[in-house]
């Protein structure tokens, strides 16, 4: 049990996955929350690089892990952009106090 | 087990875990006498007023957002430019439509203006009146 | 226990207490720096799997670009005034329990599942073989991903000037 194998990392994974997790539903502050969401991404690289090792897909696994982190920085890139709107609106960033679509 | 990589990786992790231990052995011995005045943020002998969280001005993120798509995209050229010449011609266009496409972008942020830095408007010192006033002051 | 596994420990303990302590600390600040701990770890994993590329890819994408815009977005976004920078949670039991309960259950059924495990050999570099799968398989994806990136650089600096245009 002690030799590391596949499911070492795929437990680390699914505590990170559960952690980003947790960010997303508790935290107030979008930019916390978006912390979060780049932890669940962390995770699901994870897996894929994983499984590119320990399995028969050639270099498919790593290649898709650099197309998730692509998606990461645009995806941080137009959150952030919302995120500056959203303060510049309510003064505030929490998520659960911005709930009105218009003014 | 290892990759040659990870061999490299190790001495990283050796290096690293060197300047801890320095650390906390040094942390361990010194004496620790803080006073108000060492404990100040070093500003350069100055005393420090305010608070360092002030809000940034927006255009460092316009910045940041540029540099950040640019990272991704010089990340996507390596292993294309490791490899395109295995694949002739067709291999070199693919990699020329993706630097095209994210061109135009560049050129889309250089035509709004995003490039530039707004400065105040400088002021040119007028070097045809002073000539005159010293030439004046040389005659008298 | 030979190597491998001492460092995959080592590296498995600094993203999950880092990553604690991300989801956890009252302070952005503190909460960004350890997301960086997080992510150095990460790339830990990937050097472990063999994966030196994306372990590079991930340190300068992730630390050296994200983790910075999400500071920038932190500075951006906080009073002149406020002196500390702190963040409360909401739903805080509910949701312990339930991602509790998930995680859980994720981790025995990963346990309990018996998983196939053909590792090949690892390859001295992987950049190259990325670049030629690339190439082969993924060249429509490789175009699309210019065009995504074309398309956020262009809506994020479109929605950020928005603000600025009033604010001046």
């Amino acid at each position: 049990m002690l030799h590391v194998g596949l499911h070492h990392f795929l437990v680390v994974s699914s505590i990170l996955f559960s952690l980003g997790l947790y960010a997303i539903v508790t935290r107030k502050n979008a930019i916390l929350v978006l912390m979060g969401v780049e932890l669940v991404l962390n995770a699901a690289n994870i897996n894929f690089v994983a499984f590119a090792r320990y399995g028969d897909f050639g270099a498919s696994g790593q290649l898709n892990a650099l197309f998730v982190i692509v998606l990461a920085a645009a995806e941080a890139a137009i959150a952030l952009a919302i995120v500056i709107n959203l303060y510049k609106h309510f003064s505030h960033v929490n998520i659960d106090e911005a709930d009105n679509l218009k003014e | 087990m290892l990759t040659e990589f990870g061999k490299i990786f190790v001495f990283i992790l050796l290096a690293v875990f060197f300047v801890l231990i320095a650390f906390f052995l040094a942390k361990l011995i010194r004496p620790s006498r803080p006073t108000r005045e060492k404990l100040e943020t070093y500003e350069c002998g100055e005393n420090p007023e305010g608070s360092p969280w002030v809000r940034f001005n927006l255009r460092f993120y316009v910045v940041a957002l540029i540099f950040i798509i640019f990272d991704v995209e010089v990340v996507l050229l390596f292993p294309w430019a490791l490899s395109y010449q295995d694949y002739g011609i067709y291999g070199f266009l693919v990699g020329i439509i993706f630097l095209l496409v994210l061109g135009l972008g560049m050129a889309y942020e250089w035509r709004k203006g995003d490039l530039e830095w707004a400065r105040p408007k400088q002021i040119p010192p007028k070097l045809k009146k002073i000539k005159e006033e010293l030439t004046e002051a040389v005659m008298e | 226990m030979n190597l491998y596994d001492i460092i995959f420990y080592i590296f498995a303990a600094i993203t999950v207490v880092s990553g604690v302590i991300t989801v956890t600390s009252k302070n952005i600040i503190y909460a960004a720096f350890s997301l960086l701990f997080t992510f150095f770890g990460v790339a830990g994993m990937y050097v472990l799997l063999g994966a030196d590329f994306i372990s590079i890819v991930q340190i300068i994408v992730y630390v050296g670009g994200i983790l910075i815009l999400l500071l920038f977005g932190v500075m951006l976004t906080n009073k002149v005034t406020s002196t500390d920078i702190k963040s409360g949670s909401v739903n805080v039991l509910p949701a312990v329990i339930g991602v509790a309960l998930f995680a859980g259950a994720l981790i025995s059924i990963i346990i309990r599942t018996k998983w196939t495990e053909t590792p090949g050999e690892i390859p001295l570099s992987t950049a190259g073989t990325l670049g030629s799968v690339l190439l082969n398989e993924y060249v429509i994806i490789f175009e699309l991903l210019a065009v995504l990136l074309l398309i956020a650089l262009i809506g994020a600096a479109s929605i950020a000037r928005r603000t600025k245009e009033e604010t001046n």
